[in-house]
């Protein structure tokens, strides 16, 4: 008799979410799926607002990362008022954009990694549930807890004195941007007491690495074995091929690390990129169209970044990607632990960007917004924390949103966060029909690794859990755990 | 007395703006009662930083919309022995206490709100029975803020 396994909720996730693990007659697991299991429609709900709205508005969507989805619909709605790409801005506008989103990536990541993946880290995967969280880390390495928190809190301080407030920032308007930045605050963000100044902040990104690399050093066959599976990666570069999470083309390029979408413009998104629906889901399935559904779905997210990207702007955050593409000798990296390390070297990048940009002096003068001739629809993206993240709006002559499309960072990752619960179920399940304590953790690390928003995927409201259930070959549900 | 009231939630779903609702009106009350070691916090929603942001004081309010089978609204004390949650993006009262205690060597006294909301689509705007709730739990704690060491008294409305 075949069984079905159901995880619901999977933890230190954003979003509501359910695996079900199906196995046949030897117990072995033949099937596996991760369901999103609600869904509100918020691209009606835009439709008939003033498009001027639309920055403030999709912040609605989620309050953890609000600050990608007002970029992201800023810059769409530049390209509605005439003011074009993301370049096409004025340079106070492009650079105090730029600095609220390396202070939201900046605080993302670091809430991720000493918040939801350290302890999985310290602990092990099998580590004891009641002290593998970040109390347990808190308790066992104060240090990391703490400087887990007061990056964050940087991070989120750089996105208050930028877009202006902590919720329903305004910061970002269609054409540029509403403030400079206050010179004081450019001061304390520079050279404040410690550690709470940009210099604090690049030494721990740096500290975090390298706790990060002994602990590789230690555990090189799970870091590098567990989920991992050869895949296409999708990101926005600069021009030249820099990494640039704020603005480029479109690049995808192939598991041997052949371009399979070569630098496109993204106003032409939808020319490349297809989505799937299936019935078992309401979070759709991205693909590049001519490739097919089969072949052309993609990561997305800090481990497709440095799979795209051909070199770091940013002095330290250079120097550690040489390193890290050494691993793989240059080729794409498929290793889905490895996503833990691309996003450390991010927050690094982040931080050096901070800081070059506090020290620009376009942030403190300068024309706030640019303007030229209206046009009919827009199309924004961004590389927000978990990955690409598209908006699309079409405007009528009224000004009011006639349509809008959004393909968030979590939904790009769906199908590749399937293809992890499936390798982790297999590795981990087959031959049982109980669900323990680590095979749940196990998958959920694997999800976890993408760091997946649920609710934004979903644009459903705050927490929303997930949780495992097992079914026999008859579809006889014979196990189920929440965590 | 340093306090410190801190609402949270979105308040472009509806009721789920309740807290900041409720912490704007007690802001404006402070204001013009013109009391003083008052300071207020509002977002989406609590994470690991409210650990150091309340860590220096002696007494914290968070306010929070519920869907709980309460009246209109009622406290509950909050301490890092239960309830901590750690399980999304979005951490718990009880976590942000224990990382406070852990972290800082701090131990504030900490409650928490529940004002209870009905609606929770992408709308702005409070309900008008959620709003009815929140004037409620306004005038009550009103009360008690101008004496904020009443809070550390029994007879408070508990859940």
């Amino acid at each position: 008799m075949s069984q079905k396994i159901t995880i619901e909720p999977v933890t230190r996730v954003e979003g509501h979410g359910k695996v079900t693990i199906h196995l046949d007659d030897q117990n072995n697991v033949s099937q596996t799926r991760l369901h999103i299991v609600e869904f509100r429609g918020f691209e009606r709900f835009v439709q008939g607002r003033p498009y001027w709205e639309a920055p403030v508005l999709v912040q609605r969507l989620c309050g953890i990362c609000p600050v990608s989805h007002h970029l992201a619909a800023a810059k769409a709605l530049d390209v509605v008022v005439g003011a074009g790409t993301g370049d096409g801005l004025t340079p106070t506008g492009e650079k105090m954009r730029r600095l609220m989103h390396y202070g939201q990536i900046f605080q993302s990541h670091a809430l991720h990694f000493f918040h939801l993946v350290s302890p999985d880290l310290l602990f092990g995967i099998d580590g004891d549930p009641a002290i593998r969280n970040v109390i347990g880390v808190a308790l066992m390495h104060k240090d990391l807890a703490v400087q887990g928190v007061m990056m964050r809190k940087y991070g989120q301080e750089i996105i208050r004195a930028t877009a202006g407030k902590k919720i329903h920032g305004t910061g970002a308007i269609p054409g540029g941007i509403n403030r400079h930045l206050d010179p004081a605050e450019k001061e304390s963000f520079l050279n404040g007491p410690d550690p709470l100044n940009i210099d604090h902040m690049i030494t721990w990104s740096l500290g975090a690495l390298d706790f990060f690399k002994g602990y590789y050093k230690e555990h090189k066959e799970f870091i590098d074995n567990f989920a991992q599976f050869p895949s296409n990666h999708l990101s926005i570069v600069r021009k030249d091929g820099a990494l640039d999470l704020y603005h480029g083309v479109l690049r995808a390029v192939d598991n041997e690390g052949n371009r399979i979408l070569d630098d496109v413009d993204y106003q032409d998104y939808n020319e490349y990129i297809e989505e799937e629906v299936r019935s078992w889901s309401y979070m759709k399935f991205p693909y590049l169209k001519h490739l097919g559904k089969e072949k052309g779905w993609y990561r997305v997210g800090p481990l497709a970044r440095l799979n795209t990207c051909d070199f770091i702007p940013s002095p330290l955050a250079q120097k550690e990607f040489e390193e890290y593409k050494a691993v793989t000798n240059g080729k794409p990296n498929g290793m889905c632990m490895h996503f833990h390390y691309a996003r450390l070297i991010e927050i690094l990048h982040a931080a050096e960007m901070m800081k070059e940009l506090l020290n620009d002096p376009d942030l403190l003068t300068g024309e706030l917004t640019t303007k030229g001739a209206r046009q009919p629809e827009g199309v924004g993206v961004i590389e927000a924390p978990r990955g690409t993240l598209f908006h699309h709006y079409r405007v009528n002559e009224k000004d009011q949103i006639t349509m809008a499309n959004l393909i968030v960072s979590t939904t790009n990752n769906n199908e590749p966060m399937n293809q992890s619960v499936n390798r982790v179920a297999k590795s981990w399940m087959n031959g049982h029909t109980e669900i323990t304590e680590p095979m749940m953790n196990a998958v959920e690390v694997a999800i976890r690794a993408y760091d997946p928003c649920l609710s934004c995927a979903t644009h459903a409201l705050g927490q929303m859990p997930l949780e495992i259930s097992l079914y026999d070959a008859s579809n006889n549900l014979i196990d189920k755990k929440r965590t | 007395m340093k306090v410190l009231i801190y609402g949270y939630g979105n308040p472009g779903r509806q009721d789920d703006g309740l807290g900041n609702a409720f912490v704007n009106r007690i802001r404006e009350w402070v204001a013009v009662e013109g009391l003083h070691d008052f300071s207020f916090d509002s977002n989406y929603q609590l994470n690991i930083e409210d650990a150091e942001a309340i860590a220096d004081m002696d007494l914290v309010i968070f306010a929070d919309a519920s869907e709980e089978e309460i009246d209109d609204f009622c406290l509950s004390k909050v301490d890092g022995t239960s309830g901590v949650s750690f399980t999304t993006h979005a951490a718990s009262p009880a976590y942000i206490v224990k990382l406070c205690e852990e972290l800082f060597n701090k131990k504030p006294l900490v409650l928490l709100l529940h004002i209870k909301g009905f609606e929770w689509e992408f709308k702005e705007g409070i309900s008008d029975k959620a709003a009815a709730n929140m004037n409620a739990s306004l005038i009550y704690m009103k009360k008690k803020l101008l004496h904020p060491k009443k809070f550390l008294k029994p007879g408070l409305k508990f859940c």
